[in-house]
């Protein structure tokens, strides 16, 4: 076994790079994260004005501040079960970069979590042999009790035709 | 204590810019018209000569020498025209016209601080010279040169008695004359009646001066007397023999020929280019003296924008709450003024950013004028709406656009005089810019009578650019479908004018990004109109608030007619699926509101409404259930955050802090009579 | 110092002149047509009018004799403003009852040495 090359091992790459700053939170039971300098705010739940003609997962979009801000119903495009808003519902508001623009947007969460920093080595690639929620997926970190699934913000809004 | 010549020349030279601008507008509009009229006119050539002599003066006191020279050339053949010593003809108009070009380019060079092409500008006078040569007229004489100084001189100084009225006082001017040197004065009395006969309106004195000094000179002395030298016996005698002096009486200025030859040699000129570039890439023009950061303006905005907001809150809480009949009542006047006050501060804030189009419009004559003698096409340009308000950040972003159409439509819309006379046509195209206000947006159009867009060369060139395939059928609407892919000019061949990548789709890329859209109609034979519809960056419209189901929406005031009371038996049913309405005399399509807008639980009730509103000149009637409050809305982009949405012209806040989307009812129109052209299938 | 009126139609070039006129102490006012000039003239009175020659509408020798003949303008001097001066110009102008002319382009020092011939 020594005489067969090296070949550089996920968790060797990892090694080197930075760690992670996350905001997590829940859906469906399972935890989820985002990097923390993309959040703006986090809302309470307000119900949306719906958008004609909009994805299924747009709920419509809501004002804060002054700005209408497009909100997305993350269960929905990760394709997870829908769940009946409660208490702890809330809305994480993201800066995202879509389609060349940087714009604000709310994603809908079932309950808020934490704000983490995870070490380097901790975070891989996600496995490949994910449903559709495999898209927004950027990473995973794996800690000794628990995995977050890193989102990739800026895939959020995915390929609509608009 | 004065202040140098370059402090104050440079304070004032962006106002100069300006004014030269302007001038040189005026110098092109003259020009090309006299160019295009059959006589020539005394009164444009009077314009012109003026708009160059005031340019030459005025740049002359900036110290812009070559520009003075330009100016000086130009001026001379000008005033060959206006004395009527020589005709103007085609070359020397366009000989001229070049020289707009270069005083503009020169103008840009010294604002910019960048190099002037000196050799360049020298080297076309000397042609202005020439073709003023070859008609005959010899070149300007070139001027004296100052007298030797020093010397004594005996001065006899004898006013005519009227010498007052010019306002001339001969004591200052006899000082003026001491002070260059040493000088002895004796005052000559003799005419001096007595004190009861004194007029005091007339001067009765003489003066004998000798004078001496090293500055003294005959000709500075009659410089002192120049202005008199008709009103007053005037003797000056030199005591020591000198040269005798220069034949003409003033020292002239150093004509601006002259002094072009002499610019300092320390300016590095440009690698020659033939000709300097026409207008098309200029930077915007100044609008005025004032210049406000565009931050600063959006900041104002907003403030506006949240003043509107807050007033409407304001206008809840008067619903709402139970104050008593005196709080009421000082509410409503409070509610008043901030109504007032809001509606000033927009209509200043909006003015501040607002431009007439006509910076846009101002190139295109000049444009259209070389483009048409290029391609061999004779061309009529009209331009409506000038004085059309639009935002700044808008303009600056169309001109490119407009350019293109522009020249799409001379290139490959208008036909050759031949063909155009073949066709039944007059051999002189019209091309029409224009530009008018529809409903919260700003529609530009370019329209041309020329051989309109064919139907099947599109489908063609579709096929071959793999769009279609060969054996599909086009769609409904080809062209409106194909003409803004990439690379898709059905011109037999690319000219070198408007082929160069700048295609139909970086146009419609362009308006769309600013959130408008560009639509096409056409006729073979007959000519094309493509227009570009824009909306206003910030509008705060008025609006209707009306609801649908749980939902407000806004329709803006500017496109209801009316709103009415549904009767059914005026309703009936078109081809099993469409309703029609009769209202008076005109048969209206209604449109269920709610099922357009994705409310698919909606249906309307026998109390619905219905309003009546504009949608491409062809009224629709939109199904609504309650008209609520009529107000000012502020427009927010729903692009801003995600993106265009058909049918919706932007969203705004109610007083409840609720969103509530503007309808765009000429969209909704078309998306129910089925003529997409909003973005209605994808891009 | 002295009150002076200055006209012309070119913004630029009627702020030079003031300029210059007001960093020696005038005090200076502006007029930006000879239309304008004129009223003014007619409740005000100024020590030196300068204008320029060539303005559209009432050009610089047409408003010197109407100023002429506003009794309190009968002999205040008035200058006339122009690129060149031959001898045809500067006949038109002393018949007009201009005083005298400035010629353009000057510096500021050349202007105040000018007018210390009608000005103290």
């Amino acid at each position: 076994m020594s005489d067969l090359p090296e070949v550089p091992s996920p968790a060797n790459e990892h090694d080197k790079k930075r760690s992670a700053q996350l905001l997590t939170f829940f859906l469906d039971g399972q935890e989820y994260g985002v990097d923390i300098l993309r959040v703006q705010e986090i809302r309470g739940w307000s119900a949306p004005m719906p958008i004609p003609g909009a994805p299924s997962y747009i709920k419509g979009v809501i004002n804060i501040r002054g700005d209408v801000v497009p909100i997305a119903d993350l269960r929905e495009r990760l394709c997870l079960p829908a769940f009946e808003h409660g208490a702890t519902t809330a809305v994480v508001v993201l800066r995202v970069r879509y389609k060349n623009r940087d714009r604000i947007m709310g994603v809908v969460v079932d309950a808020m979590s934490d704000v983490t920093t995870v070490p380097g080595e901790a975070l891989k690639p996600p496995p490949t042999f994910h449903d559709s929620s495999e898209s927004l997926a950027k990473e995973i970190a794996t800690l000794e009790d628990k995995m977050i699934t890193i989102l990739d913000v800026d895939c959020v809004f995915g390929d609509q035709a608009a | 204590m004065t202040k140098s010549l370059s402090d104050i020349q440079t304070e004032l030279l962006g106002t100069f810019f300006e004014e030269a601008s302007e001038g040189l507008q005026q110098l092109e509009a003259g020009l090309l018209a006299l160019e295009q009229a059959k006589s020539a006119d005394p009164d444009t050539i009077n314009d012109v000569f003026r708009a160059a002599h005031s340019i030459k003066g005025g740049a002359g006191s900036f110290g812009l020498n070559e520009v003075c020279a330009l100016g000086h050339a130009m001026e001379s053949m000008l005033e060959d025209f206006r004395s009527q010593r020589v005709a103007p003809n085609r070359e020397s108009l366009a000989a001229l016209l070049e020289g707009v070009d270069w005083l503009r380019n020169a103008l840009d060079a010294r604002l910019a601080g960048a190099a002037l092409p000196i050799a360049e500008i020298e080297g076309f006078c000397q042609q202005l010279e020439r073709l003023r040569g070859a008609s005959g007229v010899s070149a300007e004489a070139t001027p004296v040169v100052a007298a030797p100084r020093g010397g004594a001189f005996v001065v006899e100084f004898l006013p005519m008695p009227r010498i007052l009225e010019s306002g001339n006082e001969p004591v200052r001017l006899v000082r003026e004359l001491v002070r260059m040197g040493h000088a002895t004065v004796t005052t000559d009395i003799s005419r001096l009646p007595v004190l009861a006969d004194i007029d005091p309106t007339l001067c009765y004195l003489g003066w004998h001066i000798e004078l001496e000094g090293p500055e003294v000179s005959a000709t500075a002395i009659e410089e002192i007397f120049s202005w008199v030298d008709t009103d007053a016996d005037l003797q000056i005698t030199a005591q020591t023999p000198v040269e005798p002096p220069s034949p003409s009486t003033e020292v002239q200025q150093v004509a601006p020929a002259a002094a072009a030859v002499a610019i300092n040699p320390a300016h590095e000129p440009k690698p020659p280019t033939a000709a300097p570039l026409a207008s098309d890439s200029r930077a915007e023009g100044a609008i005025g003296s004032i210049r406000v950061g565009v931050d600063k303006i959006d900041l104002l905005m907003n403030m506006v924008g949240e003043l509107v907001i807050t007033q409407s809150m304001l206008g809840v809480i008067d619903d709402e709450s139970r104050l008593d009949s005196r709080r009421i009542e000082q509410l409503r006047e409070g509610l008043g003024l901030l109504a007032r006050n809001t509606r000033s501060l927009q209509e200043s804030v909006m003015r501040l950013r607002s431009v007439p189009i006509s910076i846009v419009f101002s190139r295109f004559p000049r444009l259209v004028h070389d483009l048409g003698q290029q391609l061999g096409k004779q061309v009529e340009l009209k331009v409506l709406g000038q004085t059309t308000e639009i935002d700044k950040t808008v303009v600056e972003k169309l001109g490119d656009p407009l350019v293109h159409l522009v020249r799409n439509s001379l290139d490959h819309g208008l036909e050759t005089p031949e063909l155009r006379r073949a066709a039944g046509k007059s051999e002189v195209g019209v091309i029409q810019i224009s530009a008018y206000h529809h409903g919260g947006d700003v529609v530009v159009e370019v329209r041309d009578d020329g051989r309109g867009i064919n139907r099947e060369r599109v489908v063609q060139r579709a096929r071959q650019l793999g769009l279609l395939g060969p054996n599909e059928a086009p769609p409904e609407d080809p062209i409106r479908d194909f003409i803004f892919a990439p690379g898709f000019s059905t011109a037999a061949s690319v000219t070198d004018v408007s082929g160069r990548g700048v295609g139909m789709d970086v146009v419609r890329r362009n308006i769309r990004a600013l959130g408008g859209d560009v639509f096409v109609e056409t006729a073979v034979g007959k000519g094309t109109c493509i227009s570009m519809r824009l909306p206003l960056t910030l509008a705060i419209i008025d609006g209707q608030i009306i609801r649908v189901g749980q939902h407000a929406y806004v329709v803006p005031l500017l496109s209801i007619i009316e709103s009415v009371q549904v009767e059914p038996k005026r309703v009936s049913k078109f081809q099993g699926k469409r309703e029609l309405y009769r209202l008076r005399d005109k048969l209206i399509p209604m449109i269920e509101l709610g099922q357009v807008l994705g409310l698919h639980s909606w249906q309307h009730s026998e109390e619905s409404l219905m309003m009546i509103v504009e949608a491409d000149n062809a009224p629709v009637g939109l199904l609504v259930d309650e008209l609520l409050a009529q107000q000012q809305v502020v427009v927010k982009s729903l692009e801003t955050n995600y993106d265009r949405v058909p049918g919706l012209s932007g969203a705004t806040i109610l007083g409840d802090g609720s969103v509530a989307f503007i309808l765009d009812t000429t969209a909704i129109g078309r998306l129910v009579r089925g003529v997409p052209g909003n973005g209605a299938h994808a891009a | 110092m002295a009150k002076i009126m200055t006209v012309d139609d070119s913004v630029s070039l009627r702020k030079l002149v003031a300029s210059a006129l007001q960093a020696a102490g005038h005090n200076v006012s502006e007029a930006d047509s000879g239309q304008t000039a004129l009223s003014v003239a007619q409740t005000t009175s100024f020590d030196l009018v300068i204008s320029d020659l060539n303005m559209p509408g009432m050009d610089g020798l047409t408003l010197v004799g109407q100023l002429r003949k506003l009794p309190a303008y009968r002999s205040t001097p008035i200058l006339i403003l122009t690129t060149e001066m031959d001898p045809l110009k500067k006949q038109a102008a002393k018949a007009a009852g201009a005083t005298g002319w400035l010629v353009k382009p000057f510096d500021p020092a050349q202007l105040l040495a000018t007018i210390r011939k009608v000005l103290d």
